[in-house]
């Protein structure tokens, strides 16, 4: 849908060369719900002649029906497509709309505006060059104001345009409206905010949008649409050093092997010395190929494929470099975090980690503190909710290749995704790196696991007993100890009760205090069989993500045991009192009754503890260690 | 107020819109006099000494910062324009779907916006080949001119291409006219793409949509999740960030991945005569035998096409803006011969290109509904 106010016939090549070298400016426009954000988008593409007859039509049809402006033409009916955004009259997702006029070219994007939409909004902002933040000029700054204000600016939105909304409501009060704007900068000042431009309107009467207000004779700077026309936008990426995430590795025969992707920064040149990181290979600039022949030099934003001089290991997550101006390599980061899962964020559970071309399993951990979006305070936090902004520590097991996100957006932006559900359950910014990898080295020892392991004789292993409280857990890994130490095994039992009255005596039972108690208990058995013992781990471990965890951490001894018990029936045992007490709401947060139990889909082994006593299992158990034994003993 | 006291107050509004300052801040700092903008607002004239003074203080702030660059430094004397921004955006799409997804699928429906699409793929992989195959889900229904393109295209740059004619539809020859539009597009269309997407077992599958065709469309993400079942969710859309694309899927759900989102029909027409992309005939205007029906002109393209009573086949200069089933596809008249013709016709256009789709107007709403049902 594009129409040319300027195109009055002519030279059409003329015409498209004019159009071909218009610059493109991508901007949202946030605010409060009913501040009139799509009914400004509407005007200005109604006012800009961007609509066609039969969509005019359509929009007089459905104003009649579903318009909120008394049979008048309902901007707000162009931009809320889904049918129950029309329906309820609110914007839930991003919209996204092109249009030119005579000096740019226009994508929009219309951002939710109410606080459970934030993901959404973050969604459009991400991309956005410059921001419109409306305000209804009866209402004033309002939370919402801030919120948005303050996403902006996180993102790094250079531009903000404050519209100062429905002046024709408070008699084009300039009073109004410079209250507004001094509450509006002095706010913005503390958030940094640079550049910013407020412009009294009315969207609805089409005041100070396309056209001056003769309404408002003592506004004197540019219109809405003057200054979306002629503010200074553009990618500065070009002028950085050299970056390129490798997004494809392209090896068409054995003459050709092509690293594709594309440039994050800079300029690159036939020749050039480049640097691969993280692997710090160096190397040079054989060939930049495209389709429409090899080009001399490349420019940031532009999708390329190099071929390098000399046969190195590169491949898709690694980042091309100059070769004297190299990024830096971490795993570990101080970072801001937007969460946007539907459940919480758990400190310390492993997520996947996205940034530029390159995945990786990493943690969230320690958060300083989370913002109050509202007012801006630093709030203390264990954890991060739905739409909740937060610094935190980002530890990753594989170093990346960064650049901070105010230097380089491409490589200082990453996304969270879940292991399990694959949703995209936050978004994150680096600030900086916390220590260089380079300076952490594992130190390696003469004595190791297998000579420990030579010396006791025996295969070291992590059996893992997972189950509801009151499943038989202690009782069957208590037999299975006395039994293994009567055939002269050394071993030791990691209880969870008794851990928490020790190691764990700080943490209680919210589920990141939970993920939390999993780790320790993780590691402290991966010490244990790496001194080549044989332990025996019993700890309800509800959750599917932190047991993953430690098989991974602990690899190969690692042996998950679902000692399998229904609620009916443990509740019905209820040795301890427990599943009383919880019921009673005395216990909170208690795994079955308020708190879930992930169980385990594919365990090494499984123990119905309907069919089989304890003895059986214990015996069954020992068999499986025997097998596992034969198996990895030569 | 005087002539001269007005430039200068509108100087020093210009001013404190750039420096972000407050007015009281401003007579402060140039005079020690808060109230002095305010003043010169009510309509007071500064004496001479004051505008010097004050208009010595803005030169001085103006110096100490130095403006902000407006563009970013040349790009050796080659511009990088809108249509290369968008180029870059798509192939980066592209190459992301081949790096993430495991059997990826390029749907190909032989129309204008299937031609962009898959010239940025030969882009993407270039000096490769596309790492996935095309994919035509035919109704039977399509232009003949469609049909001839399909079979050439494909064998000219060595590609793949698969061709998926749902077998109820042929079983129950499923067609326009004893079907209607809605259950002939919904078998052949919508039930197609389904079926061939789990015979295949493909993962993910590009398609040609662009956010500025229809308002539903221009809600939908890039990376466009389907449940087990094809459903879109239009209400539980994962966020998109930067272009961060997660491309992880849940056993079951597939991918719709559209890399022409956000380019409109002005930029794919620009695209095509840029590339010199061949795009089928239909697209210039030609005398061709057509009947009026519903208000829209018709192809009688073969000699399936049942005639009404009173309605005779004549001869007619037609063009087509969107191509699809040759019953269901309304024609304009149109003298554009070339693809310049086309450009300027559109420019002068009164109507959107999916004004000629039957199909879109069955019911309000309809394309989000379909969608929701699997539709592409």
């Amino acid at each position: 849908m594009t129409r040319f106010v300027e195109f009055t016939g002519g030279d059409v090549e003329a015409f498209l060369q004019s159009q071909e070298n218009k610059d493109l400016l991508r901007f949202i426009t946030c605010g409060s719900v009913d501040d009139g954000k799509s009914t400004l988008i509407g005007r200005l593409l109604y006012e800009s002649k961007m609509l066609f007859e039969d969509q005019l039509s359509a929009l007089e049809a459905d104003s009649k029906k579903l318009g909120t402006q008394g049979g008048n033409l309902d901007f707000a009916l162009l931009v809320d497509g889904l049918a129950a955004e029309r329906e309820q009259g609110i914007t839930i997702d991003v919209a996204y709309r092109a249009f030119t006029t005579s000096r740019r070219k226009f994508i929009v994007a219309d951002t939710p505006g109410h606080e459970q939409y934030t993901r959404n909004m973050a969604t459009g902002a991400s991309t956005a060059d410059l921001a419109i933040i409306l305000i209804d000029a009866r209402r004033g700054v309002l939370t919402q104001t801030r919120r948005h204000t303050f996403i902006c600016t996180l993102l790094g939105i250079s531009q903000l345009v404050v519209a100062v909304n429905k002046m024709d409501l408070v008699g084009y009060s300039r009073e109004t409206f410079e209250k507004i704007e001094s509450d509006y900068r002095s706010f913005a000042k503390g958030l940094g905010a640079e550049n910013v431009t407020v412009i009294p309107v009315s969207a609805l009467a089409g005041d100070n949008m396309i056209e001056r207000s003769a309404n408002m004779p003592w506004y004197r700077g540019a219109t809405l649409m003057a200054h979306l026309e002629t503010v200074p936008v553009g990618s500065t990426a070009v002028d950085g050093p050299f970056r390129m995430p490798v997004q494809w590795v392209s090896r068409p025969d054995q003459n050709f092997r092509g690293f594709a992707g594309t440039i994050a920064s800079g300029r690159v040149k036939k020749g050039d010395a480049l640097k691969v990181l993280p692997s710090a290979r160096q190397s040079i600039v054989e060939r930049i190929v495209t389709f429409d022949g090899d080009l001399e030099e490349a420019f940031a934003e532009q999708a390329v494929t190099i071929t390098l001089k000399d046969e190195i290991d590169v491949s898709r997550g690694d980042v091309l470099c100059a070769g004297a101006a190299p990024v830096e390599v971490s795993d570990q980061f101080e970072a801001q975090v937007l969460w946007m899962g539907d459940s919480e964020m758990l400190p310390g559970r492993p997520y996947i980690i996205k940034s530029a071309t390159k995945s990786v399993s990493g943690t969230l951990d320690k958060i300083k503190f989370k913002v109050n979006v509202n007012t801006l305070e630093h709030v203390a936090a264990k954890t991060l909710a739905l739409n909740e902004i937060g610094t935190c520590v980002l530890e990753l097991d594989t170093p990346l290749a960064f650049a901070p996100y105010r230097q380089n957006k491409a490589l200082g932006s990453f996304i969270i995704i879940d292991r399990f559900t694959n949703n995209t359950v936050g978004m994150g910014l680096i600030t900086f790196a916390l220590r260089r990898a380079a300076n952490i080295h594992w130190q390696a020892t003469d004595v190791n696991k297998v000579s420990r392991a030579h010396l006791l004789k025996q295969q070291p292993a992590v059996l893992w007993f997972t189950g509801l409280s009151g499943a038989g857990k202690s009782t069957i890994a208590n037999l299975v100890e006395k039994k293994l130490h009567a055939e002269g095994r050394l071993t030791y039992l990691l209880d969870g009760d008794n851990v928490r009255h020790g190691l764990n005596r700080d943490l209680g039972f919210t589920d990141a205090d939970r993920v939390e108690n999993i780790r320790r208990v993780a590691e402290v058995a991966k010490l244990m069989a790496d001194a080549g013992l044989i332990v025996l781990v019993s700890f309800i471990s509800p959750f599917k993500a932190e047991r993953l965890m430690a098989r991974e951490r602990i690899g190969a001894d690692f042996a998950e045991i679902f000692v399998d018990t229904s609620l009916a029936e443990a509740e019905r045992r209820d040795v301890k009192g427990l599943y009383a007490k919880a019921r009673r709401g005395d216990i909170k947060n208690f795994t079955g009754i308020s708190s879930p139990y992930e169980a385990p889909e594919k365990p090494e082994l499984r123990i119905d503890t309907g069919l089989h006593k304890p003895e059986e299992a214990a015996d069954a158990i020992i068999a499986f260690l025997r097998a596992k034994e034969d198996l990895t003993t030569p | 107020m005087d002539t001269l006291a007005q430039t200068f107050l509108t100087q020093i509004e210009q001013f404190l819109k750039e420096k972000s300052l407050e007015a009281s801040a401003f007579g402060k700092q140039a005079l020690g006099d808060p109230n002095f903008v305010f003043d010169l607002r009510k309509g007071r004239s500064p004496s001479t000494r004051t505008l010097e003074k004050v208009r010595g203080f803005m030169a001085a702030s103006a110096a100490a910062v130095a403006p902000p660059a407006a563009t970013p430094a040349a790009r050796a004397g080659k511009a990088f324009t809108h249509l290369d921004r968008l180029e870059a955006e798509s192939i980066h799409i592209i190459r992301e779907v081949a790096a993430e997804c495991e059997k990826p699928v390029m749907l190909y429906s032989i129309g204008k916006d299937s031609a962009v699409m898959l010239h940025l793929a030969l882009k993407a992989f270039y000096p490769a080949k596309p790492p996935f195959p095309l994919l035509h889900v035919d109704t039977r229904w399509k232009f003949r001119d469609m049909y001839t393109m399909r079979d050439e295209i494909p064998k000219r740059y060595g590609l793949d291409l698969l061709v998926y004619v749902n077998p109820e539809g042929i079983e129950k020859d499923i067609n326009p006219f004893d079907h209607g539009s809605q259950l002939h597009t919904h078998i052949m269309k919508t039930e197609g793409l389904k079926q061939a997407i789990d015979k295949f077992g493909f993962d993910a599958a590009f398609g040609g949509a662009r956010r500025d065709e229809e308002k539903s469309r221009a809600k939908e993400r890039i990376f466009s999740f389907r449940d087990s079942k094809h459903r879109w969710d239009p209400k539980n859309q994962r966020p998109e960030l930067w272009n961060l694309y997660n491309a992880r899927k849940n056993k079951g759900e597939s991918i719709r991945v559209f890399p022409l989102s956000n380019w409109t029909e002005l930029d794919v027409w620009q695209y095509i005569h840029r590339e010199n992309i061949p795009i089928v005939p239909l697209y210039f205007a030609k005398e061709r035998p057509v009947v009026w029906r519903d208000g829209q002109i018709i192809l009688v393209d073969d000699d399936r096409m049942r005639l009404l009573p009173g309605e005779t086949p004549e001869m007619r200069k037609v063009r087509f803006r969107t191509l699809g089933c040759y019953p269901l596809t309304g024609g304009i008249d149109s003298d554009a011969e070339n693809l310049l013709d086309i450009v300027e016709e559109m420019l002068v256009a009164t109507s959107s290109e999916r004004q000629g789709r039957v199909i879109d107007k069955d019911q309000a709403a309809s394309m989000e509904k379909k969608k929701q049902e699997g539709y592409f």
